[in-house]
């Protein structure tokens, strides 16, 4: 019952509110290397990141729209991040530079 | 409400096998712990005998240095494990470095050189120390000239780089090419790998097993060659910002790459700043999950190891010691 009675809100508030309930992108992090190489996505999604593997992942970018540093987290772990500023970004993990990718956010 | 949407999963296999030619080029049943055949090497630097004999001259030459004195085989000495046995380098006018000699053995499975990885490829770095004025102290802009004027390397370059001239690019693609031969011989543990059951002793075994088990070592200390070729932050007592010059990310300060065990027990004295002269130390360190705790690796911490488990660890490290390359010392070009 209340169920229903919560969707109808929700219904039109996704449709106020696309960025809140942008889609989100999983990513993850397997064998030292991220699952995708490239991702394009718009502006206001947000990428996951999964670390898949037994030991400790990063997540950072130093890329000009808008650098970040996520830290380390361990196997089953996740780091969620909202893009809301479109451009290019080289996505890297800091403790193992072989793991790279690019993450595109369109307007 | 939010889809999760998977990034091809099925990539996967694909990505694991991104790491370089040699890898690429493994069966996918091949085991892990055993290095792979191929040595990998740039399209643009492709080994041939030539390369490799005038790499070698080069490798051994202290004409390559200011003083005419230093080699690179002053600090990367066949005899020591292709190290030079000191806590860190002896440089030009025998002053101390700040970090110690690595091993040059299988750095042509490196993807970053250096403590700080702060080269790309081995020949980006050969001439690193040719032109550090605390290493070889040598004038880039002339060390062509003077090789040029050596009638014997002129013929070793012609062979060895038909129509390039002799520059500081050659001499370090010709150093670069002598490198990529310095790889690990079969090791005791290489044998026990490949079936034979007495290569190494009971305790050495119960040693594997804690390395990738209790001991945690096998987080950094992955496959064949013993690193993920990766940077952590052990907690050694040093200022040394290592990888954090590199990359200015707080996790990076004091992270070093993960180095090799693969000799491990010819190349003490041991760590970025040689503080540890021996391998009982360096397990006591991870023992006690290191000494300073700023931005140590969520991956060290206290062990509780056992003295027979501390003896196992170190038993098996001794096991990675390859039979020793012969190294015929090349009469230098005159
Ligand atoms: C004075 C001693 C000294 C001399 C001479 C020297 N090296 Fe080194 N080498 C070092 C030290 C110290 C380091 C580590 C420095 C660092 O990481 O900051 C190093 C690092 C290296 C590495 C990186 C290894 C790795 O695992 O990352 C290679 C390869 C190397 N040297 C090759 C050479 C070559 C080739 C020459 C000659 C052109 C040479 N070295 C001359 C002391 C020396
Ligand atoms: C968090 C990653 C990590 C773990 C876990 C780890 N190591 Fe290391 N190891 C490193 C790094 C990085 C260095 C170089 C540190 C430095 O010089 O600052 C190193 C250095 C060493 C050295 C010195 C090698 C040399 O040539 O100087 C030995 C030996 C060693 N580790 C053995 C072990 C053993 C045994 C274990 C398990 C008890 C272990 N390591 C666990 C990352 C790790
Ligand atoms: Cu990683």
């Amino acid at each position: 019952m209340n169920t229903l009675r919560y969707a109808i809100p929700s219904l039109l508030l996704m449709a106020m509110l696309p960025a809140a309930f942008a889609e989100d992108h999983l990513v993850m992090q397997k064998d030292k290397a991220f699952s995708a190489k490239a991702l394009s996505i718009k502006t206001g999604e947000s990428v996951t990141f999964r670390n898949e593997d037994e030991f400790f992942h990063n997540i950072f970018s130093l890329s000009d729209p808008a650098p970040f540093d996520l830290g380390a987290f361990g196997k089953g772990q996740t780091r969620k991040l909202v893009f809301d500023q479109p451009g290019h970004y080289e996505v890297e993990c800091a403790i193992h530079p072989e793991m790279r990718m690019t993450v595109n956010v369109s307007k | 409400m939010k889809h999760l949407r998977l990034c091809m999963a099925v990539v996967f296999g694909l990505c694991a096998g991104r790491a370089g030619a040699a890898v690429d080029a493994r069966p996918a049943d091949a085991d892990p712990w055993l290095r792979p055949a191929q040595v990998p090497a740039p399209e643009s630097n492709a080994p041939t005998a030539e390369r490799v004999e005038l790499g070698k001259a080069l490798f051994f030459d202290p004409r390559l240095s200011g003083s005419n004195w230093i080699s690179c085989a002053s600090c990367h000495n066949p005899a020591l494990g292709w190290s030079d046995g000191l806590p860190t380098g002896m440089g030009h006018g025998m002053k101390p470095l700040g970090r110690g000699t690595p091993t040059i053995l299988n750095t042509a499975y490196n993807p970053l050189q250096m403590w700080d990885g702060r080269f790309k490829d081995l020949e980006q770095q050969a001439l690193g120390p040719m032109g550090s004025g605390a290493e070889m102290n040598q004038d880039l802009g002339s060390v062509a000239t003077e090789f040029a004027a050596i009638a014997g390397y002129r013929a070793r370059f012609d062979a060895a780089y038909p129509g390039e001239s002799i520059s500081t690019t050659t001499i370090a693609k010709a150093i670069a090419s002598f490198e990529r031969t310095v790889v690990s011989g079969e090791a005791p543990f290489d044998r026990w790998r490949r079936g034979d059951a007495a290569a190494i002793g009971a305790s050495a075994q119960r040693g594997f097993e804690l390395f990738k088990g209790k001991a945690e070592c096998g987080l950094c200390h992955m496959g064949w060659n013993f690193t993920d070729n990766g940077f952590h932050n052990i907690g050694l007592n040093s200022e040394d910002p290592g990888r954090y010059a590199q990359k200015p990310l707080k996790s990076m300060k004091g992270a070093f790459k993960t180095p090799t065990l693969r000799d491990v027990a010819l190349t003490a004295p041991y760590m970025h700043n040689g503080m540890y002269a021996s391998l009982e130390e360096v397990i006591e360190h991870y023992d006690r999950g290191g000494d300073l705790k700023d931005n140590l690796s969520p991956s060290i911490r206290p062990l509780g190891l056992t003295v027979v488990e501390k003896r196992d660890l170190l038993e098996f490290l001794k096991t990675l010691t390859g039979a020793p390359m012969l190294v015929v010392l090349p009469q230098l070009p005159q």
